[in-house]
């Protein structure tokens, strides 16, 4: 659309006055938000910003690199137990504990990221999604890992408490900040990593990886590294997601936690941090909000509760959420491949020319 | 346990996932697309098997035959609906649609027949056992298990090597231009190998309702199972996903009785192994790649 005229202009970070001036309008939102919402759309918008540092790792790896992973919900159940059992047994401080899990995190990203150098397509998939099982099972069967009654998160204290610092966080007002901050550094470091030298190779990786290795990029190195960085992401999202819950067992990352993530950045837009953003919210929204009582839908409610009674169980009506999601998966593949993203890239291109 | 106990149980489950592997083959091996729905496909159809038997009564018999003709047409359907609109799908879209599918499925059964595990019989018994040769002892599940797998097999052997249709759908697969030249109409092949498919995993999950549960997530585990075993064989030969099964289920059965807290993960574990060294299943028979 415009045409880039110089390197500088590639790597900036705000592209333009307008983009410049929504961006702070929105920082400015998200940080007074706290003033006009209750308690419970905290919590949700804290749930929210946790799958959105996964979803931005994840389209690092699925839509920048190329790879398809079905097992991202294991790095997320690394990320989680990682930083609670640092904290509980170890007695590490909250920071240190969430960026050394999310390293270990990492590190079993760059082992996923090993047989990934010869497995493509489904052979990658179902990889990934052995994965995730074997991550779910492993954690389910370890005393360590609390089995299968599961692991409650200690105090949320930010400070150190071996040096007297103590700064507990309790209410979702103060995780919220906390985890905004969070969210704004990991994205704005996504961002700048697809500006890198690592970001292009990764691009160059997805459209044809034969055509990398010979253009010089060393395909061992990046993919592996691709895995890491979602990894990371994962994993520091896990530690997050692990404070927002409060409590969580090895049930909570099965296998549909990993396709809710992939279907994330799939609605959201493959390749774009922006579209993996939206398609977070939406999907989280969509997951854990909009089908909660559904006789409060306007118009359609009251006829959804009464074909459920007719026909169908009325303890199953909790389902529409499962059969709303498969619809928009199968929509926005259908329709609209490129997700939010190229809904977005339609309607400026539309509004670029409008009179005519 | 005995050691001929674990190979003759081994077997028959490996045939189970073999068979149901079969159901996501047919449909890799004309349209190229990881059907993640299979699972669920099949699972819905055992529901409408149990509706009829349940709720209306019917014999064993005509249930089973209704939901043959649900399963065939919910896979054609499925492909009509939601797969043939799909422009110019990557494999990544395939595997989002089908999940898509599954999800659609998933939260209909348990909406319909609610989450809870269901009451349901079949005339073959898991209890009832036979010990033709000493050592051996077999249930009637098992023999049950063999013959059907066989029958398939068998038909479908013939059936890709000597009826029309069969080549037809080789053809679609090895060339969809060429086939659509030769006066092939693909789209009714493809439809057509979806409801086959549909087909095939019904009965595979018939077999495996009478060794497990009834409800709506029992084919969630089976269907990752079978899809490992497909992959194993290598995706596109019938014979190395009947051979891949029987691995699996051996695997599992042994690993299983030496470990039982690990049993559902080792197989997948040595088949990731597997695939570190065969990147493209033990059977396949070419691996091309282009710039």
């Amino acid at each position: 659309m415009d045409m880039k005229r110089a390197y500088y202009e590639d790597i900036e970070l705000f592209k333009s006055g307008t983009i410049l001036f929504w961006t702070i309008v929105l920082m400015v939102g998200l940080f007074t938000l706290p003033l006009f919402s209750s308690n419970y759309y905290l919590y949700l918008f804290n749930l929210i910003m946790v799958h959105v540092i996964l979803a931005v790792g994840l389209n690092i790896l699925v839509g920048s690199t190329g790879q398809i992973s079905l097992g991202h919900a294991g790095f997320f159940a690394i990320g989680a137990y990682a930083t609670v059992l640092l904290m509980t047994k170890l007695g590490i401080p909250f920071f240190p504990a969430l960026i050394l899990a999310a390293f270990i995190s990492a590190f079993f990203g760059f082992i996923l990221g090993l047989p990934a150098l010869r497995l493509e397509g489904p052979y990658l998939t179902i990889a990934t999604l052995a994965f995730g099982l074997a991550i779910m099972h492993i954690i389910g069967h370890m005393e360590l890992f609390g089995g299968r009654s599961g692991l409650r998160a200690p105090a949320m204290n930010i400070g150190i408490a071996q040096l007297g610092w103590n700064c507990t966080l309790t209410t979702d007002l103060s995780k919220y900040y906390l985890i905004l901050i969070i969210t704004i550094v990991m994205v704005l470091g996504a961002i700048n990593i697809l500006k890198t030298k690592v970001g292009r190779a990764f691009v160059a990786i997805r459209d044809s990886d034969i055509a990398a290795e010979v253009i010089g990029i060393n395909l061992t190195i990046y993919k592996t590294l691709s895995f890491a960085v979602s990894a990371f992401y994962a994993g520091i999202a896990g530690g997050l997601f692990a404070f927002v819950l409060g409590f969580f067992d090895p049930i909570t990352f099965n296998f549909f936690l990993s396709i809710y993530f992939l279907v994330m950045i799939v609605v959201g837009g493959l390749g774009s941090i922006m579209g993996s953003i939206a398609g977070a919210a939406f999907i989280t929204y969509l997951m854990y909000a909009l089908f909660k009582n559904i006789s409060d839908i306007p118009y359609i409610g009251d006829f959804i509760v009464n074909i459920s009674q007719r026909w169908l169980s009325i303890t199953g009506i909790d389902n529409l959420s499962a059969i709303a999601l498969g619809l928009v998966m199968i929509g926005i593949m259908i329709f609209e491949p490129m997700g939010f993203f190229g809904i977005w890239i339609r309607i400026k291109k539309y509004w670029k020319a409008w009179p005519f | 346990m005995p050691f001929e106990q674990l190979l003759v149980e081994g077997l028959a489950m490996g045939a189970c996932y073999g068979l149901f592997g079969l159901a996501v083959v047919m449909i890799y091996k004309t349209s190229e697309v990881i059907n993640f729905a299979a699972g669920e496909m099949a699972m819905f159809s055992t529901f409408i098997v149990f509706h009829m038997l349940t709720f209306y009564h019917w014999p064993f018999w005509a249930a089973l035959l209704a939901a043959f003709i649900f399963a065939a047409v919910l896979g054609a359907l499925v492909q009509y609906i939601f797969l043939r609109p799909a422009k110019n799908p990557t494999l990544l879209s395939l595997i989002v649609i089908t999940l898509g599918v599954e999800m659609l499925l998933m939260g209909f059964a348990s909406w319909k027949w609610g989450a809870e595990q269901q009451e349901f019989s079949l005339p073959i018994s898991y209890m009832v056992t036979y010990e033709p040769i000493k050592g051996f002892v077999i249930s009637q599940w098992a023999v049950a298990v063999f013959i059907i797998a066989a029958i398939i097999m068998a038909f479908l052997y013939t059936f890709f090597n000597k009826t029309n249709l069969g080549t037809a759908m080789r053809a679609t697969q090895q060339n969809k231009h060429a086939a659509k030249i030769m006066g092939i109409n693909t789209d009714r092949v493809f439809a057509f190998s979806w409801g086959f498919s549909s087909v095939i995993g019904l009965v595979a999950a018939v077999l495996l309702t009478t060794k497990t549960i009834l409800d709506p997530q029992f084919m969630l585990e089976p269907f990752l199972k079978a899809f490992a075993a497909a992959v194993l064989g290598g995706l596109m030969s019938i014979p190395g996903v009947l051979i891949g099964g029987a691995i699996m289920g051996l695997l599992e059965n042994f690993f299983g009785y030496a470990w039982p807290a690990w049993k559902p993960i080792t197989a997948f574990v040595v088949i990731v192994l597997v695939l570190c060294i065969r990147p493209s299943g033990l059977f396949a028979k070419h691996w091309v790649k282009k710039v």
